[in-house]
C-alpha cells in the first residue's frame, strides 16, 4: 500500500528538500502551500514598473513542479489573523509570531490530511535553523500543540528527534533521513546538488513580512492609530507599497506612489481611501489613511504630496483631492521644503 | 459549455490562482472556467498551476492590464 503524505511547501530549499527525502522513498507526496498576506511572493514585483522586466515567478508552485507533484494553494487570510494579533507564544525580535505560525499551519494540515485521507505531514524544519520556531525545545512544542504529534516527520532533522508514527511502522526507513541542525545551509546545499536542484529560493529574511523590521513598524504603526489591533487584507497589501508618511501628532497618514508602477496600483484604491493627485505638474498618487479631513488637513497633506511631484519647487502646484469613490475638488498649495518634513514622520 | 468567469483583478498573486483553484474544485471534468486577473504574474503562475494539477491552460489573452485566462477542468483534485 503507498502511503501518502502532504508537505508544507513554503517554496524554500529546506521544503523542496523534505518533500523529495521522502519522494525518494516511495511515498506518494503532495504539497500544501498557506497564503497569509504577509508572504514575500514577487508583489513588489507585481507592481512596480521598474521591476517588471525581472523574472517573477512563485516559488511553491515552482518547487512544486520541480517535485512533479500537486500543490494545494490555501487562502487563510482570516483564520490567521488571530496569529497575528494574539499569538500565544509572542513575538520574535519583529512582529513575527513565527512558532505560533507553524504551529497554525501543522494544525491546518493536520485537519487537511484527515480529509484527505493522507497520512502523515512532512515539513523542511532543521533543528536550530531559526532562532524562535526551529529551536530543540520549540519542535516538539509544534507537534504537540498542533495536534499533529507523531505524524509530523521532519525529513532533514528526524535522526536527531524520536522516531515518529511513519518510521516506528517502517512507511518510511529513519536510515534514509537526515541529522542536519544549525544555522549552516552546507548540508542543505550538498543534498540539492546530489539531487540535481540548483535555481532554488533563496529568501534573505525567510518567507514572511512579518519578520521585516520596517514592515513591522509600520504594522505597529497601524495598530496604534487605529487603537486596536486589527487589520483587513487591503490593509496589509497597501504596508508594502509606496511611502508612507505620517506627520507629527496626526491620526491621518499619507501612502505616496514612487513610481508609476504604485500610482497604478494605489489608484485601484481610491473608491476606499480620500487620495490626493496632481494636476499642474507630473507628480504621484498619495492615498490619505485616517477620518475624513478638513479644510485645514487637506491643504497640510496636498502641500507634502506636491513636494514629490515635478512641482516640487515651483511657487504654488495644484492638486486634486477626492473622498472615497466621490468626485475630486481642487486645491492649490505651496509644496513643502524638504527640511519641512522631518525624518520622524517617515514610517521608514 | 459556457464558462465560468472570474473576477480577480486588483488581487496579487497567489490570489488569482487560488480563486481559479477552488472555482474549478466543486466543478464537473470538462468545466472552463475564465478569470480576468490584473497582475502580470499570473501569466507564469496559472500555467504553472495547470501543468502541476493536470488541468488544461486554454489560452492567455492581454486586453490592455487585464488577462484573460482560460481553462478547463480535466481531473478532479
Amino acid at each position: 500500500m503507498t502511503r501518502k503524505a502532504v508537505a508544507l511547501i513554503s517554496g524554500g530549499l529546506d521544503s523542496l528538500l523534505a518533500a523529495r527525502v521522502i519522494q525518494e522513498q516511495g511515498v506518494h507526496v503532495e504539497g500544501i502551500n498557506f497564503f497569509t498576506g504577509f508572504c514575500v511572493e514577487g508583489h513588489t514585483h507585481a507592481i512596480r514598473k521598474k521591476d517588471k522586466d525581472k523574472p517573477k515567478r512563485n516559488n511553491a508552485l515552482w518547487v512544486a513542479e520541480q517535485l512533479g507533484i500537486k500543490l494545494h494553494i490555501v487562502d487563510i487570510v482570516e483564520e490567521y489573523k488571530d496569529v497575528v494579533i494574539n499569538p500565544k507564544h509572542g513575538y520574535g525580535a519583529n512582529l513575527n509570531p513565527c512558532l505560533d505560525c507553524k504551529i497554525f499551519m501543522v494544525q491546518q494540515a493536520y485537519q487537511w490530511i484527515r480529509d484527505k485521507g493522507f497520512d502523515f505531514i512532512i515539513t523542511g524544519e532543521v533543528i536550530g535553523q531559526r532562532p524562535m520556531s526551529q529551536r530543540k525545545e520549540t519542535l516538539p512544542v509544534v507537534a504537540r500543540e498542533s495536534g499533529a504529534d507523531d505524524l509530523l516527520l521532519r525529513p532533514l532533522c528526524a535522526k536527531n528527534l524520536p522516531p515518529t508514527l511513519p518510521e516506528r511502522e517502517g512507511w518510511v526507513d529513519r536510515d534514509r533521513l537526515h541529522d542536519f541542525s544549525g544555522r549552516s545551509r552546507k548540508p542543505q546545499m550538498a543534498l540539492a546538488r546530489q539531487y540535481g536542484f540548483e535555481d532554488y529560493a533563496q529568501p534573505a529574511g525567510g518567507c514572511c513580512f512579518l519578520t521585516d523590521e520596517n514592515y513591522s513598524i509600520k504594522l505597529q504603526d497601524l495598530w496604534t492609530h487605529r487603537g486596536e489591533k486589527r487589520y483587513e487584507l487591503d490593509d496589509i497589501m497597501l504596508l508594502k507599497v509606496g511611502r508612507h508618511l505620517r506627520p507629527e501628532g496626526q491620526s491621518w497618514k499619507l501612502i505616496i506612489a514612487r513610481e508609476e508602477g504604485e500610482t497604478r496600483f494605489l489608484s485601484g484604491y481610491k473608491g476606499q481611501f480620500q487620495s490626493l493627485r496632481t494636476l499642474s505638474h507630473g507628480g504621484p498618487l498619495a492615498l490619505i489613511d485616517g477620518p475624513t479631513l478638513n479644510d485645514e488637513q487637506i491643504r497640510e497633506a496636498a502641500a507634502i504630496v506636491a513636494r514629490y511631484g515635478q512641482g516640487k519647487t515651483a511657487p504654488e502646484v495644484e492638486l486634486e483631492y477626492s473622498p472615497p469613490g466621490g468626485d475630486g475638488r481642487s486645491v492649490t498649495v505651496a509644496p513643502k521644503a524638504p527640511h519641512e518634513i522631518p525624518q520622524s514622520w517617515y514610517l521608514v | 459549455m459556457k464558462p465560468l468567469r472570474i473576477d480577480a483583478r486588483r488581487l496579487l498573486c497567489p490570489m488569482p490562482v487560488i480563486r481559479l483553484q477552488d472555482a474549478l474544485e466543486p466543478l464537473p471534468v470538462g468545466s472552463v472556467v475564465e478569470i480576468t486577473a490584473t497582475d502580470p504574474g499570473v501569466q507564469n503562475d496559472i500555467p504553472a498551476w495547470c501543468r502541476i494539477n493536470g488541468q488544461r491552460l486554454d489560452g492567455i489573452e492581454q486586453r490592455g492590464n487585464e488577462y484573460i485566462i482560460t481553462v478547463t477542468k480535466l481531473c478532479d483534485d
